[in-house]
């Protein structure tokens, strides 16, 4: 049975904070597509169009019939568990100090024989039920877990490595004026958060919902208007150093196409949230972070944003916005590649449209706060680095991997535009 | 697959040589190469341009391979090969070197193999050891091959009833052997207690289960019996040898290597019985391996090495001499040179010059290699059967 | 001795002061809220472009933006729909003598403590005047709420049903333009008008009435209260922005011992 996790106790102050470690993360250009699979949580393994054989290790050609028609196929999680053995010495300074580690041999019900991390609840001999994660390197992993829920299943000491569980974390919502923002504040709560920070963009100006934030426990108000550096600056000196995840939720969404608008103004607005925000937040608070990335229990473990799905291809009735948006996900990327080395994840969520006052004539589906923030806290606690929320984000999603070009020459022609 | 294997007769391996092994050397593989090199010419009184094929094994050369090694050390030879197979190293350059003098293509082949170990050496080793265990296993803990061999091991034991004193058994035997192995590192007596009270490295691998990592080189030279006859050199005879690559894919894990697809084959080239051996020299980074080439060579039967070895004294002197220099497990595992250990150690016994303790009426006599961890499991495998003059 | 010339030894001995009336520039002083779908005053915002570092080695400066109606700042009559085609009705064509005016002081702190919502009118004016004497032709008029002290949630004083602050309705307006000749009004709120001037007949009288009539504007002033009722002299250039409606500026007052 995993031992509970305890609330961490405040850092000792003549201790050095401790200096991120990795686990390998060199890859093959090959496995990188399993990694790529495993940041979304999928669990995927070669097959050869050909002959149907899997693969694992990843290949370049089929080592049974020599074609090099490999395509990733999500597989059945089950697999058993032949050997295992608890590392008591490595080679590699984050596992040295994580010692001891587990490992095994396992059968996948596919056939494929993979080494993974083991749950403290598993041994040989155990069925299994196998996951695909990026660890601390951004790489994919596998690990065997229980098949079904065992005792503070989540606190497993290798679980937690994989995982940005909110649980005794310290969590900082950028943007609280949001239903989503206020949701997510309840959702983290419940989820055992330590402490959540509430931002708030010019508190001179009232919004709905405020009374009962003020109501919860264990939160504090952060004045942090992400347009203004000075004020993501002063946000990042007061409560920086306590972040161990951080969920951006200011978003400016405006309807409208570009020649439908009348000069920039509008466009620069949704650039300023979307954009510069982001990129403000990440150059004040990113560092402190990755500084604080292997700071024990208390480390900060994640970097959450909220991207809208059209930031993959515009939709022209939001062009602007999904102009703004598609600038921010750029930017993640950029960010991924900063935070790389330090374990922190960088937690992309790509949803459809809000059920807000944006997106009011729009017909349903739309998504609710609480279906946002339900997303949000399960990739945390999943420890997925992208999801996709709800049917229209999914939808596009397939149609985008399918053929972006089909896709980008759809949203132009049945775009009504007013 | 109908065309005869042609025996090795009229070629023969002289002159082991061995470079005195130390913990950590700054000096790099190439100097350990060419060290080997001067040994050789030390015992042969032959020089650079007597030598006119040169087999290569090292895993610390990089960015060179032999082809470097031939400016950077004066060779100039007509034949030339590199064999990456790390522990089955020894015996494969053999067998290549062997058929390179029948056929006349070159004369001498002066086969070669050394790593140097640098602070750190080992873990950057691994880091870059191959791609699969780049993508696949070193993700896993990193503990290199032991937490591949822990696998294995506890696989082995579940299934075959092994008991970890079994193992300890041939780790005690190894250190009385290398108490005698002047070129030994470890120096000290190992009893069974403090094998077993020995801490866990990757269970139920501990400590005294694992080699430890040096810098050493090994070398020998591969001639026409008549050129061995002319200079006055003790000579070893080439009874058979096999070698196998990726055996057995099917397995979920490695309980058994390439040495059961072809073991037939080298019995039966060699013209002589697994009860004819005077010696067996395995591969043994881990004491697990050293029992799957008990029974993968046919001194016993699949699952019965537990028994053989509660059954048999290993020690030189006993039933069953194994690994008489003290193995890598005791001299030190020198990268590379691992692979060629038992081989030298197996020259010496064949043509009566062990450094340490020498079999008696040593007539006929095994070596096997065994290497890379690929994956899950080490792929190549390789066994020569020696023959006294 | 010419008047400038008693003026700058008034100002060297201390007899004639500088009240500066102006808030600082700061990203987080509130600006005007629209409704949301209206196009939406930028605060004022800095963005250093070097301090003494590899961006610059041996000098510091910064970038900033804003919109022309942000912090203290001045309105001038193409601000409003009712003053577009006056002549000379962008800062950068107003007469410079503008700038340099007598204000009157109006104190209605008492009044806007007791009512956020406080109205003045006319016969506020005229009360005024009944006191401290006529208005001066071509005055500054300075409606002193004490507005200027309250802390930003406040001073915005936002509700459900919108702004609330103190403002003029029509009848005072009317009043100082026509009657009075005022050159503009002043005022410690964040807009000339009321918080609720939109409810107001006609609607944003202050602006409709002073830019139709090429009157100018100055909001957000502080420091009214060390003001004499009259006798200040008031020192208001905004930034020369090319057909610009407005500008942030500094307000200074000159006033005498």
């Amino acid at each position: 049975m995993a031992k509970p996790l305890s609330p961490p106790k405040a850092k000792n102050p003549l201790l050095r904070t401790r200096v991120p470690a990795n686990p390998p993360g060199l890859r093959s250009r090959a496995a990188t597509g399993f990694s790529a699979r495993a940041a979304e949580g999928i669990l995927a393994l070669q097959y050869c169009s050909a002959c149907n054989a899997v693969s694992y290790p990843a290949r370049d050609i089929c080592a049974n019939c020599w074609s090099d028609d490999l395509e990733w196929r999500e597989i059945d999680s089950a697999g058993e568990i032949l050997a295992s053995t608890t590392l008591q010495s490595s080679t590699n300074v984050y596992f040295r100090e994580r010692m001891p580690w587990r490992i095994g041999t396992i059968k996948l019900a596919v056939g494929a024989i993979v080494l993974a991390h083991l749950h403290v609840d598993v041994n040989t001999g155990d069925t299994v039920r196998v996951i695909a994660r990026t660890d601390k390197s951004g790489q994919g992993v596998l690990m065997a877990l229980p098949t079904k829920e065992t005792p503070n299943m989540a606190d497993d000491k290798a679980m937690r490595e994989l995982t940005c569980d909110p649980k005794y974390r310290r969590v900082l919502v950028t943007d609280v004026r949001t239903e989503t923002g206020q949701a997510l504040t309840k959702a983290l709560l419940a989820a055992g958060a330590k402490k959540v920070f509430l931002g708030v963009a010019d508190d001179w100006k009232p919004f709905p919902g405020k009374a009962e934030l003020e109501s919860l426990e264990n939160t504090e108000f952060v004045p942090l208007n992400v347009t203004l550096d000075g004020s993501v600056l002063e946000a990042s000196k007061s409560i920086g150093a306590k972040v161990d995840i951080l969920i951006n939720t200011a978003q400016y969404v405006r309807p409208g196409s570009v020649m439908s608008r009348n000069g920039t103004v509008t466009a620069k607005d949704e650039m300023e949230v979307n954009y510069f925000g982001l990129h403000r937040l990440l150059q004040h608070f990113g560092p402190i972070m990755r500084s604080r990335a292997a700071d024990g229990d208390n480390s900060a473990v994640a970097w959450v944003n909220m991207f809208s799905i059209y930031a993959l291809s515009n939709w022209p009735a939001y062009g602007t916005a999904s102009a703004s948006q598609a600038a921010a996900y750029s930017l993640a990327q950029n960010a991924r590649a900063d935070f790389m080395g330090s374990g922190i994840k960088l937690i992309n969520v790509l949803h459809g449209p809000l059920d807000d006052e944006w997106h009011q004539p729009l017909s349903p589906p739309k998504l609710t706060g609480n279906k946002m923030s339900g997303s949000i806290v399960a990739a945390l606690q999943q420890g997925i680095e992208l999801t996709f929320v709800g049917d229209i984000a999914n939808d596009f999603k397939d149609r985008w991997r399918e053929d972006p070009g089909v896709l980008e020459r759809e949203l132009a022609h049945n775009t009504h535009i007013d | 697959m109908t065309v005869k294997r042609m025996s090795y007769e009229g070629v023969v391996a002289v002159a082991p040589v061995t470079v005195p092994y130390i913990r950590y050397s700054h000096q790099t593989a190439h100097w350990w190469l060419g060290k080997a090199l001067k040994a050789l010419s030390d015992a042969t009184g032959l020089r650079s341009a007597d030598i006119d094929g040169y087999c290569v094994s090292s895993f610390d050369l990089f960015p060179d391979t032999a082809v470097g090694l031939t400016q950077h050390l004066g060779l100039s030879p007509r034949w030339l090969d590199h064999i990456p197979m790390g522990g089955a190293s020894g015996v494969v350059g053999l067998r290549r070197a062997a058929r390179a003098v029948q056929s006349g293509d070159a004369e001498v082949v002066g086969c070669i193999s050394a790593d140097s170990n640098h602070v750190d050496a080992f873990r950057n080793m691994l880091t870059a050891f191959s791609r699969f265990s780049q993508d696949a296993s070193f993700p896993y803990g990193s503990g290199g091959p032991n937490g591949n061999f822990a696998l294995l091991t506890d696989a082995y034991m579940k299934t075959y009833g092994a008991k970890r004193e079994d193992f300890g058994k041939i780790c005690v035997a190894q250190r009385e052997n290398a108490l005698k192995f002047p070129h030994a590192l470890m120096k000290k007596p190992l009893t069974l207690d403090q094998y077993m009270s020995a801490r866990p490295i990757a269970e139920p691998i501990h400590l005294f289960d694992c080699v430890m990592p040096c810098a050493g080189a090994e070398g020998f030279l591969v001639m026409s019996e008549e050129n061995a006859k002319a200079m006055n050199l003790p000579y070893a005879n080439i009874l058979s040898t096999i070698e196998r690559h990726n055996a057995f894919t099917e397995d979920p894990i490695q309980l058994r290597g390439g040495w059961a697809v072809d073991k037939d084959d080298l019995w039966s080239m060699a013209g002589v019985q697994p009860s004819q051996a005077k010696f067996l020299q395995t591969y043994d980074d881990y004491p697990v391996i050293s029992m799957m080439q008990f029974e993968d060579l046919g001194f016993c039967e699949k699952g019965e090495a537990p028994d053989f070895v509660r059954d048999n004294t290993l020690e030189v002197g006993g039933s069953f001499p194994h690994n008489t220099s003290g193995g890598q497990l005791s001299v030190g595992q020198a990268g590379a040179a691992g692979g060629y250990l038992g081989l030298t150690e197996g020259l010496r016994q064949i043509t009566g010059q062990a450094l340490g303790a020498q079999v008696e009426n040593c007539d006929v006599g095994v070596v096997a290699g065994f290497g890379m961890i690929n994956f899950d499991r080490g792929l190549c495998s390789a066994a020569a059967v020696l023959g006294s003059a | 001795m010419g008047i400038l010339q008693q003026l700058g030894e008034a100002i060297d001995s201390g007899k004639i002061r500088s009240i500066d009336l102006t808030h600082t520039l700061d990203p987080d002083f509130p600006v005007l809220v629209l409704p949301p779908e209206f196009g939406q005053c930028q605060p004022f915002r800095i963005e250093e472009v070097s301090k003494y570092d590899e961006r610059g080695p041996a000098w510091y400066w910064r970038n900033f933006s804003c919109n022309e109606h942000t912090g203290t700042h001045f309105d001038a009559p193409i601000h409003w729909v009712t003053g577009r085609d006056l002549p000379n009705g962008s800062v950068d064509t107003i007469a410079p003598d503008v700038f340099t005016r007598p204000a009157c002081v109006l104190d209605f702190s008492a009044e806007a403590s007791a009512d956020a919502d406080f109205i003045l009118t006319a016969d506020h004016i005229k009360a005024w005047e009944s006191t401290h004497g006529e208005i001066p032709s071509g005055s500054w008029v300075l409606f002193r709420t004490d507005w200027s002290k309250r802390n930003p949630t406040d001073y915005v004083n936002l509700k459900d049903d919108g702004a609330h602050s103190p403002g003029p309705d029509g009848s005072a307006i009317r009043y100082l333009v026509e009657e009075r000749d005022a050159m503009g009004l002043g005022v410690e709120t964040i807009g000339t008008d009321a918080g609720q001037g939109h409810t107001f007949d006609p609607p944003y009288p202050a602006h409709a009435l002073l830019h139709g009539a090429g009157r100018y504007g100055l909001q957000c002033l502080k420091n009214l209260d060390q003001l004499p009722a009259t006798g200040a002299f008031l020192v208001c250039a905004p930034l020369k922005i090319k057909h610009g409606s407005g500008s942030p500026l500094r307000v200074l007052a000159l006033v005498e011992d």
